[in-house]
């Protein structure tokens, strides 16, 4: 009788199978969604969703989903007013006074006001670079009425709207006071914003799935969408982002038309999405990204500016970019701190970027005092965005004659073991390399690297130079372009000099789409509205 | 058999309180802040200590042990230090698509395996055996990644039969759900064929050179019931010793399989709470993965009962 059983178990189960094979060629789940449904491949899984919490590129572009900012910047990174109506500055330039856009309402349908903008900023002021200098500048933020809201100085800022404009992380988003009250250093318990789409909090899978939908109460600009700016149209019903953690599945899935658009193709699988017609690589990264070399100031033999400036001549960017990147198409060799794109750009006290001088480093080496001590390089071995950087050092620096050791370990080990200001033997560190967003260091007070306030406030590696925290004051303080100009041409030579650290070139990033997909748009974030599927 | 159920049950607890005190202690002392993780790159020293307060992180660890086991004493394994979502309903979340792929796998390797092995046997020495054999060594040969995407590339790409990869719910209809599992499972398959089509084999051949099995031959019985009745019944236990521990090496084992083909199991979940210092997911995966271990030894032992009444615990 037993035996009878599991024979017709087992047939049954060899049935389901069987019908599902056949099955499968007739009912393509995918194949039957409506034009309606953007699929995309992040970068990354989200899983952190307060975008003022961390700087992380994904909690950043799920902040463009739902959140909206007061100013935003056009592709000429021209700062325009968003939620904001009309503003006005005092002829002191200590009052500025904004007027809220009519009708602006969050996902639960309270109209947004100045309270909220209030507390929304004064929580982002707390944790970005930019707003923690603008806070410092800042006398009082004072509520005129439901729609209105002044900002006072303390004296003259230069960077009010640039700070408001911030396009990239931590981009000054304005949510529910409710949720602006939590604590900066607490995740906000809520995803509610005024943006184009609404987060679908049922669908969300940390690190596998975030669902967005139309947020139908949006309000867009009448201007036309440009960069973070203008005229927000969520052209498609619902926005499916899906990890794909392994490169080639993902390319699979875009190539099955499974997905639409995949943020960041790796660049060995480009010549292979490039092939197939169905599929467009494009630059939606005009500004670029940028690869560094990060000295830690707080340890010998890094504390001696000589030894850093041996090492800042034995490096050349485009041994870094070649192995790294690969194709040219994706790549410029580039001196510029603050972006070759941007308005800063300068080759000004640029060392080394065209080409290494070995023998002068080994000199400037000899000459320093150096005596062979062990310099760690942590490399991360899972980026792969990265990973390549730490293993172009070691050797140009062993032939300068630097006793090199590179300790692997996987990105998050760096990212614990960097905030570590500890002797080497106690789990210290040397050096790392890490990648920017051209948008996320376009002036001397966004670019963390250009810090010099050392232990407290620094930047890993803690560098620590009043002469340069001088300059970056002077800068937020000038309102005139021209003169910030050469403020920031300043700060440039000066990182130079000091070796703050070592920019590695510049590198841009495409994304592969399907042709069907129109209206993607170059940006210093990845946004997703004016996107729709012909 | 009760009895023996009751005390097993007991027996776990203390070995799961070992597993408890052994994750946290490892976790602990394993490099990596996810406070630093949290805060990202521009974070100041005093932004990552903030943020290490406010998770309890900078509490001394044997209060930290304490308001652990406190909470999962309440059934609650905490929150992720990332996302802030429940960790119980984020592994709920991953269970569905690792214990399907480890079902279908396992139920598809018993069905093609058993038969095979049972075949090798009885044709000992023959053609179909060094074939069976030697299928076997290219199942434990074949990394299954390799597998993957060879199954991806022939099936999906070239032959449009199935999606390139994710996972639907039972729940979305039989036809989605196998369309889905199809691939992984054929993939992930080979090796425990190969494993189960060996053990059988083997214990088969043992089993067929016993006196009752040439008695069962003289009575004239016919050659399948000799083969399913007598000798399967006799050589089941290893055979079903080796599914189970094959079933709790594919639960915890799948991560590849899942990741070649974007299933949003629980391999990946683990993974990525590693990478992420995520210590409430990492611990309460390590707890549930060491609970069902503990059921599935017993299943195991509770199968021997059943197939062997002279077997007494």
């Amino acid at each position: 009788m037993r035996s009878r059983r599991f024979h017709m178990l087992v047939s049954a189960i060899g049935l389901s199978i069987g019908l599902g094979l056949l099955a499968g060629a007739a009912t393509d789940a995918v194949a039957q969604d409506s034009k309606k449904t953007l699929r995309f491949i992040p970068h990354s899984g989200l899983r952190v969703t307060d975008p003022i919490l961390t700087t992380a590129f994904m909690s950043r572009n799920h902040g463009y989903m739902i959140y909206d900012t007061l100013f935003s910047v056009d592709d000429k990174m021209v700062v325009k007013p968003q939620m904001v109506e009309k503003y006005e500055v005092s002829g002191d330039k200590l009052t500025y006074t904004f007027t809220l856009r009519d009708g602006l309402k969050f996902h639960d349908g309270a109209p947004v006001t100045s309270t909220d903008v209030i507390a929304s900023l004064a929580r982002w002021g707390k944790n970005d670079t930019m707003g923690q200098k603008l806070f410092t500048y800042t006398k009082e933020w004072k509520e005129v009425d439901a729609k209105t809201f002044q900002l006072v100085l303390k004296e003259p800022y230069g960077l009010v709207l640039d700070s408001l404009g911030k396009p990239s992380s931590n981009v000054p988003f304005i949510m529910p006071k409710r949720m602006a009250d939590t604590p900066a250093t607490t995740n906000v318990p809520e995803e509610i914003g005024s943006g184009p789409f609404r987060f679908v909090k049922g669908e969300f899978q940390p690190g596998v799935k975030v669902v967005y939908e139309k947020n139908p109460d949006y309000k867009p600009r009448s201007e036309p969408a440009s960069n973070t700016s203008g005229g927000k149209v969520a052209k498609v019903d619902r926005v499916e982002w899906l990890t794909i953690a392994d490169p080639q599945t993902a390319m699979n899935a875009l190539i099955k038309g499974e997905v639409d658009i995949w943020e960041q193709p790796a660049f060995d699988l480009l010549p292979e999405l490039k092939k197939n017609k169905e599929i467009d690589i494009r630059n939606l990264q005009p500004f670029g990204m940028n690869y560094m070399l990060r000295m830690n100031w707080l340890q010998p033999p890094l504390d001696n500016v000589k030894v850093r400036q041996a090492i800042l001549h034995a490096v050349q960017q485009e041994d870094y970019l070649a192995a790294q990147v690969g194709d040219p198409e994706y790549y410029k060799v580039c001196g510029a701190l603050f972006g070759c794109s941007s308005p800063l750009a300068t080759d000004a006290g640029a060392v080394g970027v065209k080409k290494a001088d070995v023998a002068k480093a080994k000199k400037m080496l000899a000459d320093s005092g150096y005596k062979g001590e062990k310099i760690v390089i942590m490399a991360p071995t899972d980026l792969n965005s990265i990973n390549q950087l730490p293993l172009v050092s070691a050797p140009l620096l062993r032939a300068i004659g630097v006793n090199v050791e590179v300790q692997s370990m996987d990105w998050q080990t760096l990212v614990g073991r960097r905030a570590k200001m500890d002797p080497i033997d106690q789990g210290g560190w040397h050096i790392f390399h890490t990648a920017w967003g051209t948008a996320d260091m376009m002036n001397p007070i966004a670019n963390a690297g250009t810090k010099g306030l050392g232990k407290v406030g620094g930047f890993f590696g803690w560098t620590e130079d009043p002469t340069i925290e001088k300059l970056r004051d002077d800068y937020a303080r000038e309102p005139d372009a021209t003169k910030q100009k050469a403020i920031a041409e300043a700060v440039q030579k000066r990182v130079y000099e000091m070796v703050h650290y070592i920019p590695l070139g510049e590198y841009f990033q495409p994304s592969a789409i399907r042709k069907n997909v129109v209206g993607n748009l170059p940006s210093a974030a990845y946004v997703l509205w004016n996107i729709e599927k012909k | 058999m009760l009895r023996l159920v009751l005390s097993r049950l007991l027996a776990a607890i203390p070995v799961m309180g070992v597993v408890a005190i052994f994750v946290f202690l490892l976790l602990r002392l394993s490099p990596g802040d996810p406070a630093a993780i949290l805060a990202g790159d521009t974070a100041t020293a005093e932004t990552i200590a903030a943020i290490r307060a406010d998770l309890g992180l900078d509490r001394p660890i044997p209060e930290q042990f304490v308001t652990w086991i406190g909470q999962l004493l309440q059934g609650d394994l905490g929150k992720s230090v990332l996302s802030k979502q429940p960790v119980s309903m984020m592994i709920g979340q991953r269970v569905e698509p690792t214990m399907s792929l480890a079902l279908t796998t396992l139920i598809f390797a018993i069905v093609v395996a058993v038969p095979m092995g049972i075949l090798a046997a009885w044709k000992h020495g023959s053609w179909f055996d060094r074939g069976i054999m030697a299928l076997s060594v290219a199942g434990f040969s074949i990394p299954v990644f390799v597998l993957g995407y060879i199954m991806v590339y022939i099936f999906s790409m070239k032959l449009d039969l199935f999606p390139a990869q994710g996972f639907a719910s039972i729940r979305e209809g039989l036809p989605a759900f196998l369309e889905r599992i199809a691939l992984p499972t054929v993939t992930l398959s080979f090796i425990y064929i190969a494993l189960f089509a060996r053990i059988t084999r083997t214990a088969m051949l043992e089993v067929l050179n016993e006196d009752y099995i040439r008695t069962a031959h003289a009575k004239g019985l016919k050659e399948r019931v000799v083969l399913v009745r007598h000798a399967l019944r006799n050589a089941a236990i290893p055979i079903v010793s080796v599914i189970g521990i094959g079933f709790a090496l594919l639960i915890g084992g799948v991560v590849i399989t899942e990741t070649v083909f974007n299933i949003p199991g629980i391999g990946r979940l683990v993974v990525d709470a590693v990478l992420g210092r995520d210590y409430p997911i990492i611990q309460g995966v390590i707890l549930v993965f060491s609970g069902v271990y503990v059921l599935i030894n017993l299943a195991i032992d509770v199968a021997y009962v059943m197939l062997d009444p002279r077997i007494r615990y």
